[in-house]
Parts: C-alpha cells; structure tokens; sequence
C-alpha cells in the first residue's frame, strides 16, 4: 500500500513546482534595484516601504540592498556603472550632487523619467528648500528626488537644564545663550557643556546659510562649476573664534567628525548637543531624561539673521541605461514616495523633513507634533524664509574632500594649535585647490 | 661559493617547469601586474568618477603631489607610524613566544589566546579598541579619567596615533609570534643546554645564541610587517580615527584609499599609489641588500 502513495505525493509535488513556476514566469514583475545606504532602523524602513509598494501592485518588484554608508554606496554604484551593472535608482549624499550632475551620461534625470513614463508629477509639491539643492540650476528641473534631508537642530537636556537653574522650557536661541547656557551647566558639574557634530555642514554650511552669508562665489556653485569658496569671511571667522574660545574654556567639548555627539547627548554626558535632525529616533530611543529640540542658534548682531537652513541627507538618483520598462516601475514607485501618506510616514518615523508640503500639512493635521514636541523644529528652520540665491544650498565639485579639509582644519583650531583666520583661510585655498581639479575632470 | 655536486633532478622535457609555474604567473599577471600597470596608466591621467571622460596630463598628477605640503607630511607620519608598528610588534611578539616557549603547563591554551586576534578582520579590531578607548564611553577612558589622564583621540593627535599603532599591532602580533614561536621550538635543546653548562645566564643564552638563530624569521618577519604597516593597515585608521585629528594619522596608504574611494579622484589616487609602490620596492630592495647579510641561515 505504501509505495503507490509514494508515488501519488510525488507526483503531485511535481504538478504543484510545475504550476508554481509556470505562474511564476506568467506573472514576472519587473525588478528593479534600488541601492541605499540606510543602516539598521532606517534599513528596516526602507524595506517596509518597497514591500509595501510591491504589495500594492504587480508589474514592477523593488529590490532595495543595503550598499554600506554614503561613500562607500556612492563608490559601489560607480563601479557598478563602469561594469555596466548599475542599479536603477541610487542613493547618493547631498554632498555627491555636484560628482552625480557632471555625469550626465551615466544619469537619467528624474523629471524626464517621470515625463517619459508619462507619470504625472508636481514639481512644486516639494518643500523649495529641499528641491532648489536637486534642481537644475538652469531648467529649474529635479535631476534627483528629495528622499531623506535633515537640517542641524540644537538638542537639550532639561533635566540638567532643571539642575543648572536654567528655565527648562527655553532652548539656548542665540550664540550668546549658549555660552551662558553652557557656563551654567558647567557650573552645575556637568563635564561637557555644548557639543557639535559634522562641523562642516553645522558651523560653516549651515552658519553661513542661517545668517545669510554665501559659502561660496557663484551662488554657493548653483551658477557654475568655477566657483570659488568663501566661507572665510569675517563673520564666520568671529563665529569660530567664539567656538574656540568655548573650547578653551571648557564650555565646547569637541568629540568628533561625525555623529559622536549623538550617543555624548543621550548618555547625559553633554547639556547642549548641536546636529542633524535625523538624530531624533536615536535620542528617543536611548535618552533617560526629558529633552527638547531648539532651532539652530544665531547671532543676534548680523542683520536678518537667521535666514534659512541648508539641507543634508541623501536624495534617489536613477541611472542611465535601462529599459522602458525598468523606467516606468522607477517613476511609479518614487512618485509613490512622494505620495502624502508614505513622505509622512517616513517624516514621522525618522526624524527626516517631510519633502512636500503635504507630507508636513498631513503630519500637522494627525496631531504628530503636539504628540512630539520639537519634531517640526527641523522643517520650521527650511521654511523660516524663501532661500536667497546662495542660501538654496551647494554645488561644489568634490565636496566631501572639502568637507574632510574643513574638518582637519578646525581640529587645529580646537585644540589650539591655529588661529580661526589661518585655519580658514587654509581650508579656502585647499578647497579651492580640490574645485579646481573637479573642474579640470569633468572637462 | 663552492657548490654540492649532488645530481639536481632534471625534467625530460623542455615544457613541463613552465607548465608547472604556468599558474602561478598567471596569478601574478593578473592579480599583480595588470592591476600595477592599470594603476601607472591611470596616474597619468585625470578623469570623471563614472570613467566617462579622461584625459591624458602626463606627469601633473605627480606635480601636483610634490606641491601639496600635507602630502610630503604624511611621509614623515608613515614612518613614524610603520616603525613603531613595526619595531613594537616584533619586540612584543618575540617576547611573547620567548615566554610561551618556557611555558610547561597550559601551553595549548597560550597559543591559542594568543593566535586569536589573528583571526579578526582589521577594521573589528579598530573598532573595538577604539570602543574601548572611546572618549565618552571607552572603559580605558574611564580607567583612565581616575588617574587625571584625560583621553579625547578626536582632539588629540599623539592619543590618535598611539590608538592605530596599538590596534594594528595586537592584529598582527599572533602571525608574528608564530613565526617566532616555531623558530623558537626549531632550535636543538641541546644547543642551549651546552651553552647553559658554560655558564652562560638566560639573557645571555637569548641574545647570544637563540637570537642569532632565529635570524632568518626575523628577518622575514620584518619585511612582512614592514609591507603590512605600509599597506594593511588602511582600514584599522578608516575605522578608528578616520585619519584625524587634523592629518596626525594620514599615512600614505590611507590618503590613497580616500581620495580614491571616498573623494573618487582616481588620478591623483593612482599617483600616489605609484610612489608608494616604488617606496615599498625600494624599502624591500634595501632589506635584502643590506639586512640580509646580517642574517645567518643554517
């Protein structure tokens, strides 16, 4: 009796692999790669997101794989690309615009893939602040879609605040606050009063953006690839010499490039922290104490300040070389994320902006911010004030090298070993020296 | 030098050596020089991230090198940095072995404690000693704070080298010790007992006969480690301090990697791994010309 039964399961296995794979092949949705650099948390998210828009249709699959960070998912695409092997949609920093929009060649532009999928798609939805760092500076065209942008944020611990006789409701609003703030809380015994994270992008980028001066000739690099940096100005140099002089009193404590001052936040170890809004999920995961969330401080003797803030983060490019097809599932699924719902949804879970005005207006409407305080702070600081022409963000050739010369070149200051003037007048020229040699590859 | 008339075994045919190399330099070509040639090509050149223009500017990327004060400085801080991680290593690792080689009982575990940062990826190890170092949460920071001693590698340039030199060294120390520990175990015990029956001390024993024994590991050791400190080391200074504060812990080999992985400018990248790669031929060329003649082989 057992062998016939054997035979009949076998037989039917066979009939059901035959079947699934023959429905399989009939219903073969067009994959698509979507290589990212978002870690752990972020990863998971990213990976709801294209369920979700899988789930929703049947025609086109995301393949979302996690590429390391920024650099090194920047350096996997391009070798990708030279091996002809590119994913269809990359994600690549804010500072990579300007290496992404030389590459023309390599690059399909997301307003023309939208208008070749006959895709209906609302440039004007998205926060201007956030579009203008993606457009084309001559069509005004999105080249790449806004995805996760953050703007620097002043975190504070009110507790400590509580302790050092400081009001607990009241952030630091200007420079001078957060001296006086951070005096008092050194007084309290706390060991480390203010703190800062990507210096670059907080005291320079976002410090110039913020008090309405240029970082760099030509509109910040909107305007043409010669531009030539100019955040050595004397405003910014007081600025940074008001940092050192925290710094040498104690009251700054310098921890590191990027984002230390996130964990020295939420352990309890500093009053002040100064960094991305992204930072958010993290320090409400982690911080046993009740914080709250400043706008970034400015100083109250430079007219018209604060202005607006530039963003960072990272926006979805969509190389070139691949089908109609491929084309069209890429339109969908990134107008999908731009659609109010999913833009909201990833506002609310991460700390991000909301890249359209109606992710934010939803979020406001289902009571997100009255349930957390100092979520919108971020969003607040992009729509401050309509961005001047160099205040839309930065176009600059070869920016992360500036970044990381900006970087070497503070660190003299903070410990010391060089005036705020030489460190920047340094930083100038070596980063010009790093524009020039961008402008001189891409010819 | 007078040669042994022993027969050499000879091969009938003419083809079978070159058959029996054949793979290895095949490997040698492709994994080696092609990719050496590729590099000399492309350091003549500048060129777009994505390859899609390039233009051919014969020597100005290597002028360009040659004018760039920071880069002459990381000369200086490569050699600092090879030679601690060098020198250190080799004393730390013959100490080691020296002492695991009088050890009687436990001797399994010993070398098993001691063989196992080996099998750690170098930027784990980064990683985990600057935890351990962290300024705001490192268990040696802490440690440290109780003696007065305040410890901040992302301000402080002699902490951040002294960071790098320490993981880099605790990578290597396994394969250097053993190395050492099976010269050490090569040497007849009858050697060192008659040389004890003379009268000779345990220090006298070492630098007297056991060091002059295993000559020919240390040696070898040494070029190793050289070659390891100039070109391995890369990801342990990417992880731990990312080659600050300022350019205190940019070597060569890390200046290399980002500006050609993270700044994505391949001409100058390959520039300077062309020098680089003369230095560490010249280095090997001196070591052999004039070290090995120290050396005694058996």
């Amino acid at each position: 009796m057992k062998q016939p039964s054997l035979r009949t399961f076998a037989l039917a296995g066979a009939g059901a692999a035959l079947a699934l794979g023959m429905s399989t092949s009939a219903l073969a949705a067009t994959e698509i790669q979507f290589w990212h650099s978002m870690e752990s948390a972020l990863g998971d998210r990213v990976n709801q997101i294209a369920a979700d828009f899988n789930a929703s249709q049947s025609d086109y699959k995301i393949v979302p794989i996690y590429k390391g960070n920024y650099e090194q998912g920047l350096a996997a695409g391009i070798a990708a690309f030279r091996a002809g092997n590119a994913p269809a949609i990359l994600q690549v920093y804010e500072v990579g615009t300007a290496t992404m929009i030389q590459a023309r060649k390599a690059v399909k532009p997301v307003w023309q893939v939208m208008k070749d999928a006959g895709e209906p798609f609302d440039e004007k939805a998205f926060v201007p602040t956030i579009a203008g760092y993606y457009a084309d500076s001559k069509t005004n065209h999105l080249v790449s879609m806004p995805f996760n942008s953050s703007t620097p944020v002043l975190y504070y611990n009110k507790d400590a605040f509580k302790k050092a006789g400081l009001d607990p409701n009241t952030p630091p609003k200007t420079w001078a606050d957060v001296k006086h703030d951070a005096e008092k809380l050194k007084a309290s015994g706390m060991s480390c009063g203010f703190t800062m994270g990507w210096q670059s992008w907080t005291q320079l980028e976002n410090y110039s953006a913020w008090h309405g001066l240029p970082f760099a000739t030509k509109n910040n690099g909107f305007d043409g690839p010669d531009a030539k940096l100019s955040f050595n100005g004397p405003q910014q140099v007081k600025h940074i010499q008001f940092l050192a002089d925290m710094a040498k009193a104690g009251t700054f404590t310098y921890v590191g490039r990027k984002d230390e001052v996130t964990s020295k936040f939420y352990s309890g170890d500093c009053g002040i922290a100064m960094t991305t809004s992204g930072a958010l999920a993290n320090i409400a995961k982690y911080a046993k104490f009740s914080y709250g969330v400043g706008m970034m401080p400015y100083d109250a003797d430079v007219k018209g300040a604060p202005q607006n803030a530039i963003i960072g983060g990272a926006s979805l490019w969509v190389l070139a070389g691949k089908s109609a097809t491929e084309y069209k599932g890429v339109a969908k699924f990134l107008n999908y994320l731009a659609s109010p719902a999913v833009a909201a949804k990833w506002h609310q879970d991460t700390g991000y902006l909301p890249v359209t005005k109606a992710a934010y207006e939803l979020t406001e409407k289902q009571g997100f911010y009255t349930k957390n305080p100092g979520a919108d702070t971020a969003i607040k600081q992009m729509l401050n004030k309509d961005p001047l022409p160099f205040t839309r963000g930065l176009r600059l050739g070869n920016m992360p090298q500036i970044r990381t010369v900006i970087d070497e070149e503070l660190e003299g200051v903070w410990s010391g070993k060089q005036t705020p003037k030489a460190a920047l007048d340094k930083a100038v020229q070596r980063g010009d020296d790093l524009l020039a040699r961008f402008a001189k590859q891409g010819s | 030098m007078a040669h042994n008339s022993r027969e050499r075994p000879r091969f009938g045919t003419g083809w079978l050596p070159y058959a029996l190399v054949a793979p290895q330099l095949l490997i040698t070509v492709v994994f080696f020089l092609w990719p050496a040639g590729e590099a000399l090509w492309q350091s003549t050149s500048t060129q777009d991230a994505f390859g899609l223009s390039s233009e051919f500017v014969g020597l100005a990327n290597f002028t360009a090198l040659w004018g760039d004060p920071l880069y002459l400085a990381s000369f200086r801080t490569t050699m600092i940095f090879s030679t601690l991680v060098t020198v250190c290593g080799l004393v730390i690792s013959l100490l080691l072995a020296a002492m695991a080689d009088r050890v009687t009982r436990g001797k399994r575990t010993y070398q098993t404690l001691l063989i196992w940062p080996y099998a750690v990826a170098p930027a784990i190890a980064a990683v985990l000693w600057a935890f351990l170092f962290n300024p705001s949460i490192g268990l040696i920071t802490y440690g440290l704070a109780k003696f007065g001693i305040e410890w901040n590698h992302a301000l402080n340039g002699g902490q951040a080298m002294f960071l790098v030199v320490l993981a880099s060294i605790w990578k290597q120390i396994s394969y250097n010790f053993l190395f050492f520990y099976a010269g050490l175990q090569a040497i007849p015990r009858s050697l060192v007992e008659a040389a004890a029956i003379d009268g000779a001390g345990p220090i006298r024993r070492f630098f007297g006969l056991v060091l002059p024994l295993i000559s020919p590991t240390t040696f070898f050791l040494l070029v190793v480690n050289l070659v390891y400190s100039f070109f391995d080391t890369f990801p342990v200074i990417d992880a731990a301090t990312g080659g600050g504060p300022g350019q205190s812990t940019m070597t060569l080999i890390y200046k290399i990697y980002s500006e050609g992985f993270k700044g994505l400018d391949l001409g100058s990248s390959a520039a300077q791994s062309v020098v680089l790669m003369v230095i560490v031929i010249v280095l090997t060329v001196v070591q052999f010309r004039f070290i090995e003649r120290k050396v005694q082989y058996a």
